[in-house]
């Protein structure tokens, strides 16, 4: 067995070609590139191919978890057809850098644009994703001419991994909630020599841009969102139609969808073990997110339909990173503390800073929940926009790229 | 509890005689299984230590490293295959579903007929120490009119049990089955004991009140009083009474109820119950395919039984019969018949099959026959004796125990057989030596 502390190391070289920003940045910032190693991919495609499956569920539907037609399809994708060595290469022409904030190694894309006066941005990944749900908005943000939008809508684009996610390194010590990691954003964002910026996330991401928008640290001037993060705190109002449903759907996520959420906010030890041992494991747990998107990676595998950016690739991407970097118990984790982190608080009578930034929603209608305007307003009493838009589900950015940069467009139009 | 499918009856056998549809079985992994089971534990990729020096986030490296190495070195499973296949171990076809049991018939005239149903993550493994005490009392500190007659069956889904094909296999209906099941091997009086989901099926058993069954025996409460469940879920579990008058009522109550109430709480906040209940096929995906993966999924169970499986493997300090070997036997067994999916199924079906009944508001018919509880230190909630009362106006025998914990069988099998000599004395005298001769206590 791998002894701890011997997971395969990715390969540190950085590929010849890759000049990046670093010099006008801070020196502690590295370029930096993954290479997976021959040896790594070969022993995935053997795990997977070697995989002993589980019976078939007892129902036609995904009401027992991810049906065993669909998982098999994805694996058998995986072990043949699909090719890491693409996002690879696609990473690889981006941008990499790594640079230790608090003790820790943070890996982030940077994509700066090519027009003067693009507003410094940082997106968010969440769970289960990774940078690689942002890489389809990196051309649309940060060169928008090219993709039917204006100069004047250009982003310098900042995409970090959230520590114990892919390639940013597993906290060692407890205490890494999304306020720390808002916290080493800000740092980050002042060693990149940005004192003008906004910050965007969804699901795991929105909870760290909520606690930047609450630091509110020197140079922040904004924050936009897409899940509605204070409201899972619960004491919602059910006053309309739009409060009603959205409540309803919380209560069926409550009731039929959160095992994932309980387990990881209190054993993500224990679901560890699985995740770093076995690839068709690993892809189980992500896929069984929220039904929505499951139903649209399931179309895009069983049925060859994906929709927007969640393609087969690339939701095999996203699930091949997490196995590379074996990562699968350090994501899980991140839930933990931030378990812990509120757990403390509420035990200290504490509660939240107020945002007094201004804030930008857009509610996507796939979403787990549809957040009316009136729960977003008495979240943030500082919405300076919100929308709601006619496509998309949790992983905006990743589905609908177009759409989520014309979102990120408008939203900071008045911040510039 | 959803209405049982009615199930097809074999033929009735002469009384005391076995049904001709009941097969002898026995069971021998191939070489290439455990082979294979050997190479994936040495290949076993692990995560990075924990951050804390305890359990609190999930099993510990070190506990699960220690049990990863034994098992792909020192572990023999072909030792529990002997000893299993030296027992009285058959297969009967009910209502579309092979189920495995274990049948061992005391030598002793008017031994009493008792069907023990084993737990999750449990299996009749669990059971196997019981075995001796109960059929054999006078070689184990007892007296022959202690004598059981005893029949093991695995819950469907489980060990060597086939997984049902289709939805419905609440425990409600592995009740339902059971009772077929003593049927047909000719006994016409019986008690039935279990916990955890052996108590799920067992409290059915006694709500259903079969022909024949005398009383039964729980060492885990798997319904509660109203209140208990409004105190923890609000008002929806009982109409008019509001989470807070609950949550007063209960914790006005002795001590011993507002420890029961919180670890009650703290139970249904678990993360292998919320996923079990709601995404078995997700979590089968990820434990068939890894026997650490698995080992995880079972160890963190509860953290007293943890605690002690945790000693057996770092220190070799086990507690009673939850030595290393067995804990593995069981987790080899889920593993050879590949059963960590199905298994976990039953609590989606549980789960289901308690949403139905809350969304029609219908009750369960209360347990009409006599009901026995004993209490284990280590058990997940210490039940209150006022709960038991309240779920089982029956209750005939109530006992708490100085030691043992969830797996009360497995780990003080002595204890656990003097409590079931216990509790069923009393259940003994109106038929003793009347085999055959059919006897309904109650209607």
């Amino acid at each position: 067995m791998t002894q701890p502390g011997m997971t395969p190391e990715p390969s540190m070289t950085p590929p010849p070609g890759v000049q990046g920003q670093a010099a006008m940045t801070h020196p502690d910032v590295r370029p930096f590139s993954f290479t997976a190693s021959d040896e790594a991919l070969a022993d995935l495609r053997r795990r997977v191919a070697a995989t002993i499956w589980p019976e078939k569920e007892t129902v036609a539907d995904q009401s027992q978890g991810v049906p065993l037609a669909m998982i098999r399809e994805l694996a058998r994708y995986w072990a043949t057809d699909y090719d890491w060595r693409k996002v690879e290469a696609q990473l690889h022409a981006l941008s990499q850098f790594k640079t230790e904030i608090d003790g820790l190694d943070i890996h982030f894309i940077h994509a700066r644009s090519q027009h003067d006066g693009a507003l410094p941005l940082i997106v968010n990944h969440g769970w289960p994703g990774s940078v690689i749900e942002l890489l389809e908005v990196v051309g649309p943000l940060t060169d928008p001419t090219a993709h039917g939008g204006r100069a004047a809508d250009a982003f310098d684009l900042v995409l970090p991994s959230i520590p114990g996610y892919g390639f940013s390194g597993e906290p060692t010590e407890l205490g890494w909630n999304v306020g720390r990691v808002a916290s080493a954003w800000a740092e980050l964002m002042r060693r990149l020599g940005y004192t003008r910026y906004v910050a965007q996330g969804g699901d795991v991401g929105a909870a760290v841009t909520d606690a930047l928008g609450r630091q509110a640290p020197e140079g922040l001037l904004g924050i936009h969102t897409n899940l509605l993060v204070p409201v899972l705190r619960g004491g919602q109002t059910a006053d309309s139609k739009e409060e009603r449903a959205a409540l309803a759907a919380l209560d069926t996520f409550r009731t039929s969808g959160n095992g994932y959420l309980i387990e990881q906010n209190t054993r993500p030890q224990t679901i560890g073990y699985a995740l770093l041992d076995s690839p068709v494991a690993l892809a189980a747990w992500l896929l069984d997110h929220d039904t929505d998107s499951y139903y649209k990676i399931s179309h895009a595998f069983v049925d060859g339909q994906p929709t927007g950016g969640l393609t087969r690739d690339h939701i095999l991407d996203n699930i091949t990173l997490y196995w590379l970097t074996g990562t699968g118990a350090s994501a899980a984790r991140s839930y933990w503390e931030n378990t812990r982190a509120a757990a403390l608080a509420a035990a200290a009578g504490q509660p939240p800073r107020q945002v007094s930034l201004p804030v930008g929603f857009t509610t996507f209608p796939d979403e787990l929940f549809q957040a009316p305007r009136s729960w977003v307003e008495k979240a943030y009493p500082t919405l300076t926009y919100f929308n709601e838009v006619d496509r998309g589900g949790h992983f905006a950015a990743w589905e609908q790229p177009e759409l989520f940069s014309t979102e990120m467009r408008a939203a900071f139009r008045s911040l510039r | 509890m959803t209405q049982p499918t009615p199930i097809q009856p074999a033929p009735t056998p002469p009384p005391g005689m076995t049904s001709p549809d009941v097969r002898p079985f026995s069971y021998t992994a191939s070489d290439d299984a455990l082979a294979n089971l050997r190479q994936r534990l040495v290949a076993s990729r692990l995560p990075d230590k924990e951050l804390v020096a305890d359990a609190s986030q999930g099993v510990q490296l070190a506990t699960l490293h220690a049990l990863t190495r034994y098992w792909g070195t020192e572990y023999d499973w072909r030792k529990i295959e002997a000893r299993l296949n030296a027992l009285p171990q058959f297969k009967t076809e009910i209502d579309g579903v092979d189920i495995h049991f274990i049948h061992v018939r005391s030598k002793h005239d008017g031994a009493l007929p008792l069907i023990i149903t084993h737990g999750w993550p449990g299996s009749v493994i669990e059971m196997l120490e019981v075995i001796g005490p109960l059929t054999d009392p006078t070689a184990h500190g007892g007296s022959a009119e202690d004598a059981f007659h005893l029949v093991i069956p695995s819950l469907p889904g489980y060990g060597f049990s086939d997984a049902p094909k289709e939805v419905g296999w609440d425990p409600s209906h592995v009740a339902s089955a059971w009772a077929e099941l003593i049927r047909r091997l000719g006994y016409t009086r019986y008690v039935a004991q279990g916990g955890d989901q052996g108590a799920g099926v067992t409290d059915a058993m006694a709500r259903q009140s079969p022909n024949g069954l005398l009383g039964v025996h729980f060492n885990f409460l798997s319904s509660f009083p109203t209140e208990v469940l409004a105190a923890i879920f609000g008002g929806e579990f009982a109409q008019g009474l509001f989470k807070r008058v609950a949550v007063a009522v209960v914790a006005s109550r002795a001590e011993k109820e507002h420890a029961a109430l919180a670890a009650v709480e703290a139970l249904f906040m678990r993360g292998y119950l919320a996923e079990m209940n709601t995404r078995p096929q997700t979590i089968g995906s990820t434990l068939t395919d890894s026997p650490v993966g698995q080992a995880s999924w079972m160890l963190d169970h509860d953290t007293d039984s943890y605690e002690k499986i945790s000693r057996a493997f770092l220190k070799g300090q086990p507690s009673g019969g939850l030595t290393r070997d067995h804990i593995l036997d069981n987790m080899s067994l889920y593993w050879l018949t590949n059963t960590a999916t199905s298994a976990a199924r039953l609590y989606w079906e549980n789960a289901q099959s308690i949403a139905a009944a809350i969304a029609s508001g219908k009750k369960a018919p209360e347990a009409s026959v006599p009901v026995a509880f004993t209490v284990f230190p280590g058990e997940i909630f210490q039940a209150p004796r006022s709960w038991v009362e309240k779920v089982y106006p029956h209750l005939t025998y109530f006992h708490e125990a100085d030691k043992g914990g969830h797996f009360a069988a497995w780990e003080e099998p002595q204890l656990f057989s003097e409590e079931l000599r216990a509790a069923f004395r009393s259940l003994r005298q109106s038929g003793q030596g009347k085999v055959g001769n059919e006897q309904r206590m109650h209607s």
